[in-house]
């Protein structure tokens, strides 16, 4: 075998701290190597170019790269080796980058670790084998998990796309944080007009199944054929037969339930319709408020409903829907600001957040769209809005700005004067960040044409006072304390994981970090992907995202699932387990092992022996470790290959 | 320093008069601080320009027409140049010290003497007499020794002149001065 060797300097990334040249040189003292050089960029055409020439001109039959990670460049190097006549597996990478040349200052110390991941790397490929591809066909039904307005731009354009769409969305209607606002920044537009049309289109289109109140319940299979089953958690009502008429909700007489929509400001019946623009627009019942459920008396629903549809025996229903790819777009939730006690902690009844604010606003709202304290349904004239509530602050877990507070404060101010023009706003806040197209400008229209005063400091406290509240703080630009005082108070809450977003993030096999945001493939170059193929991302899940960003990501995600099944094969990952009969004795411990469900057990000759199903396999290694005969090899990962790496680094 | 009680600090007739004599908006100024950045004698000022500027955005009437920034202000006019957003500074802080001088706020007596002293000098001789200049201003303050030292070096140059300089159109200036009155009262 004649092997090659190319040590990358990436610029002064690795030469800065590795000789390359030296380790070139030692790696020509490694078994059947026969050509090694230092090259400036391997990665760039000409260093793609220089690795082609030798291997033609050497006649090498496999190339090590000593480079980066080979999450990085694996794929760019593999398809180099392929255009040079090579088998794609014929390659492997030494990481002298990430495991070196970033994290050691010492140069010697450098050269000799990075020589010996190049040594590992030749002691490796010397027993690699041509591996090929196998196709196996895909499932062109696409899952999105989330009916916001991500989850609906990506619905709609795979549907568009001509694509069989699943949408599940766990609230008893489609339309998310966006279907609560009043209004939308920059441009002032009514939220629900420009939603609303979006959410009927979801219900017309013939290519969406839309379930709501439903939640994912597990995820099986891998790109392509994925299996994955729905609980349609309980309506108490027939929504083939409800017509969404509301006579139902006009005689519940538990007219005291919390109404989630309105973010608990006023109050609804136990059966209700959400909002009147609600998709699907049925009822439902909430179970922990309605006497028939909690005491089983009462019916008023039934004999109201015209089309008979209250059932209350109705039970949770699990439907198994198989798709080719998922889109998660499930969103965020609202930081709870009653852990801070200087906002008083929730026992001020006027000291609210900024979507209980925008359910004041709302025409649609508990209010009609009239701005009235809740305490006392009077009219506010002194109005304090404090930005970075839950943002920004390390010593609540919080310190990620959430992107759009400042946007919606100040959008809240100019509403605030149209709808109060006597009244005042004034905002405390830490920085502006209005980054967005248009965006600086709205603030500044803000101050200079609607008058709100911008208070740059902290608030310290607020206390009430004569049925008002004081609110001691800081003015930072002065250095001195002020103090306002006002009728009501708005903490623009910041935004965090959505609840259940880590328990999803494990049924899907994807990664999230520190807060509960799920981890796109690469921060830059995949921002919709994840590192689970089929699994793509939308919306303010992966992080805190303003409306036109989740709309760009929705569409972004439906272009990749239409790309991914543009084909109709997909290549499968020849890194797949396999049982030699021989040394299988049927124990049956890889299948208990393997977490994708890749082994059965079959009969050969009366025996039983392990059978590895090749379109499942992931490539994770669990059987090959757990079998005690070495019966299960992982190709490209053999027990061979990993004892030969590790001989190359202990001989002794 | 008590705190600042927001509610009723503002005073909107103040805003709106230093907005109608300065034609300045100070609503769009953004507080970048580039005028202070650039002012030369903000190492003597009580508020540094931009937190003068803040007054007059946030109503603050008292603090900005008692300060003494506006009076060690050498309306170099750095500020304006330098202004993002356009706003004539030094025209803000020349409408201030009118209207510190209009309601007795005036914060630094002795700048002020000076500018009255240079002023009734142009008005009654067309040009500065400085001589006259010099005895009106120590007739005011007391400041003898103010600048003594360079008595000798003027007087050799001959720009300590003992008469007032003789030039044309002493009326037309002194018709500035009535005219500025006029538009006043």
């Amino acid at each position: 075998m004649n092997i090659g060797v190319f040590v990358c300097h990436c610029g002064s990334n690795i030469a800065g701290t590795v000789d390359t040249v030296a380790v070139a040189k030692a790696a020509l003292a490694y078994p059947e190597v026969v050509f090694a050089t230092d090259t400036m960029y391997a990665c760039s055409e000409p260093g793609q170019a220089g690795i082609i020439e030798a291997v033609q001109k050497y006649e090498l039959d496999g190339v090590v790269v000593a480079s980066c990670t080979p999450r990085m460049h694996e794929a760019t190097f593999r398809r180099t080796v392929e255009r040079a006549g090579l088998n794609r597996y014929m390659f492997e990478m030494a990481n002298i980058r990430e495991h070196v040349s970033w994290i050691g200052k010492d140069k010697d110390a450098n050269t000799n670790k990075a020589a010996e991941l190049v040594h590992i790397a030749v002691e490796k490929l010397r027993r690699n084998t041509e591996l090929t591809a196998g196709e196996f066909t895909i499932n062109k039904r696409v899952m999105v998990i989330g009916g916001g307005v991500a989850g609906i731009q990506a619905a709609l354009d795979c549907a568009d796309g001509g694509l069989e769409v699943v949408l599940v969305e766990r609230e008893p209607s489609i339309g998310g944080k966006m279907s609560k606002l009043d209004k939308t920044f920059p441009t002032v537009d009514c939220s629900s007009c420009i939603l609303g049309p979006r959410m009927v289109d979801i219900a017309q289109n013939p290519n969406i199944t839309l379930y709501t109140l439903s939640e994912v319940e597990s995820v099986d299979g891998f790109v392509g054929n994925f299996d994955v089953k729905v609980r349609r958690k309980a309506a108490y009502v027939d929504w083939t037969l409800c017509t969404g008429c509301g006579e139902c909700a006009a005689k519940c007489p538990s007219k005291k339930t919390p109404d989630r929509f309105n973010e608990f400001i006023g109050k609804t019946t136990a059966i209700n319709i959400p909002f009147p623009q609600a998709i699907p627009k049925k009822a439902s019942i909430n179970a922990a408020a309605c006497l028939m459920l909690t005491k089983g008396k009462c019916g008023a629903c039934v004999k109201a409903c015209p089309a008979g549809a209250i059932q209350f025996k109705q039970e949770d229903e699990i439907v198994t829907e198989q798709v080719g790819a998922v889109i998660v777009a499930t969103g965020y939730d609202l930081f709870d600001f009653t852990q801070y006690g200087e906002y008083g902690g929730g026992r001020y009844p006027d000291v609210i957040t900024s979507m209980q604010y925008e359910r004041l606003l709302s025409a649609s709202g508990p209010t009609e769209g009239h701005i009235k304290r809740p305490s006392d349904g009077k009219e506010p004239k002194d109005i304090v809005f404090i930005q970075c509530v839950g943002s920004r602050d390390k010593s609540i877990g919080r310190p990620y700005c959430s992107g759009f507070c400042c946007m919606y404060t100040a959008k809240q101010t100019i509403l605030t004067k149209d709808h109060l023009p006597e009244s005042q706003s004034y905002v405390f806040y830490m920085d502006i960040r209005s980054p967005g197209k248009g965006y600086d400008e709205f603030i500044r229209r803000a101050m200079e044409e609607y008058g709100a005063r911008y208070i740059r400091g902290r608030v310290s406290a607020i206390q009430p006072k004569n049925g008002r509240y004081l609110i001691k703080g800081v003015n930072t630009l002065m250095g001195d304390q002020v103090e306002i005082e006002a009728d009501l108070v708005v903490l623009a809450v910041g935004a965090e994981a959505a609840k259940g977003a880590p328990q999803l993030a494990e049924k899907l096999r994807i990664s999230y970090d520190t807060y509960g945001f799920y981890m796109e493939g690469h921060p830059k170059l995949k921002p919709v992907e994840t590192n689970t193929a089929g699994i793509y991302l939308a919306g303010s899940c992966q992080g805190p995202k303003d409306i036109p960003s989740s709309v760009a990501q929705g569409g972004a995600a439906a272009s990749k699932v239409l790309g991914l099944f543009s084909k109709d094969k997909l290549a499968s990952d020849p890194q797949v387990s396999s049982v030699s009969l021989q040394r299988c004795i049927g124990c049956a411990k890889c299948q208990s092992v393997c977490p994708f469900g890749a082994i059965e057990m079959t009969q050969f000759r009366g025996m039983t022996k392990a059978s590895v199903i090749a379109t499942v396999c992931q490539g994770c290694g669990n059987c090959t470790s757990a079998c005690p005969q070495g019966a299960i090899q992982l190709s490209h990962f053999t027990d061979n290959q990993i004892l030969a790496e590790v001989h190359a680094l202990c001989p002794y | 320093m008590p705190a600042t009680t927001l509610t009723n600090s503002y005073d909107a007739a103040f805003v709106a008069e230093v907005r109608r004599e300065s034609e300045q908006n100070l609503a769009l100024c953004y507080q970048c601080g580039n005028c202070t950045a650039g002012c030369p004698v903000s190492f003597a000022y009580d508020f540094p320009v931009n937190q003068i500027m803040y007054l007059v955005q946030t109503g603050r009437k008292m603090e900005a027409l008692t300060s003494h920034a506006i009076w060690l202000c050498a309306s170099c006019e750095t500020c304006t140049t330098r202004c993002p957003n356009d706003i004539d500074v030094a025209r803000v802080m020349d409408v201030l010290r009118h209207m510190a001088r209009r309601e007795n706020l005036v914060a630094e007596h002795s700048i002020h003497a000076f500018w009255n002293s240079f002023l009734s000098s142009v008005e009654r001789y067309g040009r500065v007499f400085e001589l006259g200049l010099m005895a009106s201003y120590i007739g005011k303050t007391g400041r003898v020794l103010t600048d003594a030292d360079l008595a000798p070096v003027a007087l050799r140059k001959g720009k300590l002149t003992f008469k007032p300089h003789d030039i044309h159109g002493v009326a037309e200036v002194r018709d500035i001065f009535k005219r500025y009155r006029e538009h006043r009262s």
